[in-house]
């Protein structure tokens, strides 16, 4: 068994694919450095992120390959499913390996399978934009307290915020917000001309919701409203919550007013 | 105040969950600089009630007061019920407020009708101006367009708005004479035909001066009520399909009939609202939608109502047993979309990927060909000879169809008591 050692990032993905055809090997196993060894290993070899390798990759993707596969491929990597990166190096070995287009042959299993992982990342992604709620805070920063930021807190399965920044970025162009993603420790937000990438190290969250403190002083009675109008909104003689958390999980339940309604 | 506004919000909400129609699809717009909002081509689900259905706007009734007396609606002027009104500025700062939240992808605005048609409609024509001048707001606004609106304030209208609508509600005049006397099919298809006509004459301006403002991008919808009158589902299918020989009409929405006011005898005493026959209805637009199915395919005088036992595309593979085996590594796509268990994904994907090899019931069963559906029609790489010709179009009835339903069907027949 053949196994490559790497450092987790897409360029060293792309480097290792590069090594894989120089040296003519073929890799059973990506791990990461630092990873335990696995029973039976014949080979190591050690991948070393160079540019000029994984430049030269990208520019074969991009002839190779489609925007809209280039897209699954980033798709699958912002999944940090396992062996997702092993399913990647497999497909990119499938397509230098023929002069065809593999693309669209999904009789194969892995050209299946990024698709499938594709879009459940990208069901994530309609996730955040469907169920991510904005509080109306004020700026933690003491400084500037009277500054108001749309804050919402999301713990999504898949790394998707990346992949969805652009939709909060055009929509909500006019006012202060911030999207921070509690499972992985960060978020963006947005001071009306960039975006950048913060961290939360303060009170501003407790027990995994917003402090009430810092809550503007009217966020709750619009919180009441949704909910009061949500409730006003079902159709008594049609209840079926099987359908309601079918199209929304119950995961995401805990960020939504209309559901916590007016409970602590 | 707040605690007043939370209280409309409450009534007004109650007035509006009847109409169906939450689509926010069809339109995209970027956003404008310094504005708020753009609209997404496919349209967002922001929230699922306990009933299940989408809150994709922010769904409302800009006033519950109205003049009409219909049988089948929860405002009618003779029930007794809590009323309220918002004032255009009250409702469009709600929307934003919502809108800012990401609570809602924008407004739905009905309303009961005051005064007349027209004097209603410039009442919600203020609204949506108050949002697409004031505030800038470039999210999606679905309008319902009075019957009997004159043309100009739909013209009007049209070009503040994504998606317009006007509800047919009952689909033939004689019925709808019976339910709402106040009503008549002309003033319903008249708005329908100026919209129609409006986004027609915008499109053929677009291709010569493309500043021009869209007209209605979203185009227009409708809502017909199923159950509450007698109707055969070949009457509203064949209505349906002909309101979608407009390229306009983008949606035709059914309506499960909900008695809301049981009192009333003219409308049907019923146990249970019809679900199944709600569900078939919808795959039977989907059919006519996105399958290329002709209407007399589904329905004819032959079967005048659909199977409730088993979807309408079953149904008619069943009752058509010469149109197959569809060859799954020949046939056209047309032909594979007509293959029960095969939807349009699945069939797109097995054009793609037969290209590059003979398909084998394993990468069918990978690509999500429903084959406990599909084995009885379809030959393949693998499976050269045909199930259907050793079964009988009965034994696939029988060991298809939903067996549950089957016995709750006998709960569900309506009873006209009249």
């Amino acid at each position: 068994m053949l196994i490559y050692y790497y450092d987790k990032t897409f360029e060293g993905l792309l480097t290792a694919i590069f090594d894989a055809f120089k040296l003519k090997q073929h890799v059973d196993q990506l791990l990461v450095e630092g990873d335990v060894e696995p029973l039976f290993v014949d080979k190591v070899h050690h991948v070393i992120t160079d540019n000029r390798k994984y430049e030269r990759v990208q520019i074969a993707l991009k002839k190779r390959l489609s925007r809209f596969s280039l897209r699954q491929l980033m798709a699958v990597w912002f999944s940090e499913l396992p062996e997702s990166d092993l399913l990647i190096f497999r497909y990119l070995h499938k397509l230098f390996k023929t002069q065809n287009a593999i693309e669209t042959d999904f009789a194969d299993p892995d050209i299946l399978a990024i698709r499938k992982i594709a879009n459940k990342v990208s069901r994530e992604c309609e996730n955040l934009r469907q169920f991510v709620r904005f509080n109306l805070i004020k700026n933690p920063d003491t400084d500037s307290k009277a500054e108001k930021i749309y804050f919402a807190v999301i713990d999504p399965i898949y790394n998707a915020l990346p992949l969805t920044i652009d939709f909060f970025y055009d929509r909500f162009a006019d006012q202060k917000w911030a999207i921070y993603d509690q499972k992985r420790q960060f978020g963006y937000f947005y001071d009306l001309n960039k975006l950048e990438i913060i961290s939360l190290n303060d009170d501003l969250l407790v027990n995994q919701k917003i402090n009430d403190a810092y809550l503007d002083e009217d966020e709750k009675l619009f919180q009441k409203m949704w909910f009061r109008y949500c409730k006003a909104l079902t159709i008594k003689e049609r209840i079926n919550p099987k359908l309601q958390r079918q199209y929304m999980p119950r995961r995401f339940w805990h960020h939504l007013p209309e559901i916590v309604g007016d409970k602590p | 105040m707040s605690d007043n506004i939370t209280k409309k919000l409450e009534i007004l909400a109650e007035s509006a969950k009847y109409d169906i129609s939450c689509a926010s699809s069809g339109s995209t717009r970027k956003n404008s600089q310094g504005g708020i909002g753009a609209a997404h081509r496919s349209g967002i689900c922001h929230s699922f009630t306990a009933d299940g259905r989408c809150v994709s706007l922010l769904k409302i009734m800009l006033t519950n007061y109205c003049i009409y007396d219909c049988a089948y609606c929860i405002n009618r002027r003779s029930n007794d019920i809590p009323r309220a009104g918002f004032t255009p500025k009250e409702l469009a700062n709600l929307t934003i407020e919502f809108y800012r939240r990401n609570y809602i992808e924008g407004l739905f605005l009905s309303s009961g009708i005051i005064k007349n048609a027209d004097h209603t409609m410039e009442r919600m024509i203020r609204v949506v101006s108050l949002l697409r001048n004031e505030h800038r707001f470039n999210g999606y606004i679905h309008m319902k367009a009075i019957p009997g609106t004159s043309s100009e304030l739909i013209s009007q209208a049209g070009l503040l708005v994504d998606r317009m609508s006007v509800n047919l509600e009952i689909p033939t005049e004689e019925n709808l004479k019976l339910l709402a006397p106040d009503k008549d099919h002309q003033t319903i298809y008249q708005p329908m035909r100026h919209i129609h006509q409006n986004i027609l004459e915008n499109r053929e301006d677009r291709k010569k001066f493309r500043s021009t403002p869209k007209f209605a991008p979203g185009g227009q919808s409708t809502q017909i009520i199923v159950g509450a009158t007698d109707e055969s589902d070949q009457q509203i299918l064949q209505l349906t399909s002909k309101l979608y020989k407009r390229p306009s009409m983008k949606r035709v929405y059914y309506s499960g009939f909900i008695p809301v006011n049981s009192y009333d005898k003219r409308l049907p005493v019923t146990k249970d609202i019809p679900r199944v026959r709600e569900n078939r209805l919808y795959q039977a637009d989907w059919l006519l939608r996105f399958y290329e199915f002709d209407v007399n395919e589904i329905v004819n005088s032959e079967y005048p109502d659909l199977d409730l036992t088993m979807d309408p595309k079953l149904a008619w593979a069943v009752r058509n047993p010469h149109y197959f085996p569809v060859d799954i590594n020949r046939d056209s796509y047309q032909r594979i979309l007509r293959v029960p268990g095969i939807g349009v994904k699945s069939a797109k994907l097995i054009v793609l990927a037969r290209r590059h090899r003979k398909l084998n019931l394993e990468a069918l069963k990978r690509i999500g060909v429903v084959l406990k559906r599909a084995q009885f029609f379809i030959i393949c790489h693998e499976m050269r000879s045909f199930k259907l010709q050793n079964a009988s179009p009965e034994y696939i009835r029988l060991s298809l169809q939903e067996r549950p339903l089957l016995e709750s069907q006998q709960n569900q027949q309506l009873v006209m008591a009249l």
